[in-house]
């Protein structure tokens, strides 16, 4: 069973969704004991830092994903919540990730959103099979730099971790659930974990 | 590097996609469902669903409809059409859209986008701007172009910025359904002027025109509707059009 975190973030249908266009069954939840026996896990994420960590804590949910032992996935705002810190709204996040996630700097249109490719450096299975030529879908306005987690590496005028791992902890900035063929390549070597 | 965006724009009436000539003489051009899913396959890099008479009729865009969509493609979509309030916004995200688009609403209150942009986030508030070239001046005009108002599209496209829009959606209103090309001046004004993304609408006839606009503004996408309905111009083509003119998209 594939549990889909319910917080107070955007787009969590559309990860069900597109779970369930792949076969799979996902139960989106919230409840500690639903998400700790579920052998995968995905924290989607559209929304702000703060107020999505405020809620996690307010419920426990933060030290529930932090003990999780089976594979983990955030996307975009999820990726961003497992960093230790983030710019928006000045926040303590999970600190999965010993990294910050910073605004991009002024210069570049922001959101950053959109179709864009990535280098994968090679060292994460859910990015196997995807070609350089493989263009998946942004929307931020945060980005982690590249650092000794990241998996793969995006160019928007600065370079940061378009993907990471941390042992069981994936996370991706780009939405696979929104990312065509590449994305659902993504989400299946996720869930073939 | 981030691509350049084409988009579909599905016009929406009961259920159905329409499209006409400056939104009258809607002529039927099928399943909403169907065509973005067939424009999903075609490499569209997102959709845009408008329910175009929503705004007079006071109709709400169909949660259902959009659920049904979320369920049928893989890429981002974007649905707009008498957005008026936080629980419009709130149903449609829950539905599946991704995006949601705003338009009359926000010109008469411009304190709805703050209020969406805190609720949602900015990257799913799209502020449409139907713009329409009146007495030397480009005017922001709503209802589906009914009523020109006193505002220049190209204040209203810093204010919205200001105000936390995610995306501008510029539809020229002077070359929407003519076939004649974008509007090169005010799109590349307003994306000179805000650091959002802009999408260029209204006017698209050949692939020429496509390649203008991202040649000559710094627009993010361009939107275009009955051409791509009825297979005037295929997607796939247009894209490798661009893409051996030096414009990159994703293929």
């Amino acid at each position: 069973m594939i549990a889909v975190l319910q917080y107070n973030s955007g787009n969590i249908m559309s990860v069900k969704v597109a779970l369930e266009r792949l076969g799979h069954r996902a139960v989106i939840t919230s409840d500690p004991e639903v998400i700790s026996i579920a052998d995968k896990v995905i924290i989607p994420g559209v929304g702000e830092a703060r107020s999505a960590m405020k809620h996690l804590k307010e419920r426990g949910l933060d030290r529930v994903i932090v003990s999780l032992k089976q594979p983990v996935l955030g996307i975009c705002l999820g990726l961003q919540l497992m960093c230790k810190y983030s710019e928006e709204g000045d926040t303590k996040c999970l600190g999965i990730f010993d990294t910050s996630v910073k605004r991009f700097p002024d210069g570049a249109r922001v959101p950053h959103m959109g179709w864009n490719d990535f280098v994968s450096l090679d060292k994460d299975p859910i990015l196997k099979g995807i070609n350089l030529s493989d263009d998946v879908y942004y929307v931020h306005s945060y980005y982690a730099g590249v650092n000794e987690y990241t998996t793969a590496v995006c160019d928007y005028g600065i370079e940061f971790s378009a993907a990471m791992r941390c042992d069981n902890f994936f996370g991706t900035q780009f939405h696979p659930e929104k990312s065509a063929a590449p994305g659902s390549l993504i989400l299946e070597n996720f869930i073939g974990l | 590097m981030l691509k350049k965006r084409i988009i579909p724009c599905l016009d929406i009436r009961d259920g159905r996609t329409v499209k006409g000539i400056s939104f009258v003489n809607l002529r039927d051009a099928g399943d909403p469902v169907e065509l973005a899913r067939a424009y999903a396959d075609q490499s569209a890099d997102e959709i845009v669903f408008l329910d175009i008479t929503a705004t007079h009729e006071k109709r709400k865009t169909l949660a259902q409809l959009v659920e049904k969509i979320a369920n049928a493609i893989n890429i981002p979509f974007t649905v707009g059409g008498g957005i008026s309030t936080r629980e419009d916004v709130s149903v449609l995200i829950r539905s599946g859209a991704d995006k949601v688009s705003v338009n009359s609403a926000a010109v008469i209150e411009p304190r709805l986008i703050s209020s969406l942009a805190d609720s949602f986030g900015s990257q799913c508030i799209v502020v449409a701007i139907d713009a329409q070239f009146t007495d030397g001046e480009w005017m922001v005009c709503i209802n589906g172009g009914r009523k020109v108002t006193g505002l220049r599209a190209l204040d209203w496209a810093g204010e919205a910025e200001r105000l936390g829009a995610g995306e501008i959606l510029l539809t020229s209103f002077n070359r929407d359904g003519t076939k004649k090309g974008f509007s090169i001046d005010i799109t590349s004004a307003i994306s000179d002027r805000v650091n959002i993304p802009v999408i260029a609408s209204g006017g698209a006839g050949t692939m020429e025109h496509f390649r203008k606009v991202f040649e000559e503004t710094s627009c993010s996408a361009a939107l275009a509707a009955s051409i791509f309905h009825f297979g005037e111009i295929l997607i796939p083509d247009l894209k490798r059009y661009l893409q051996n003119n030096n414009i990159n998209v994703r293929l």
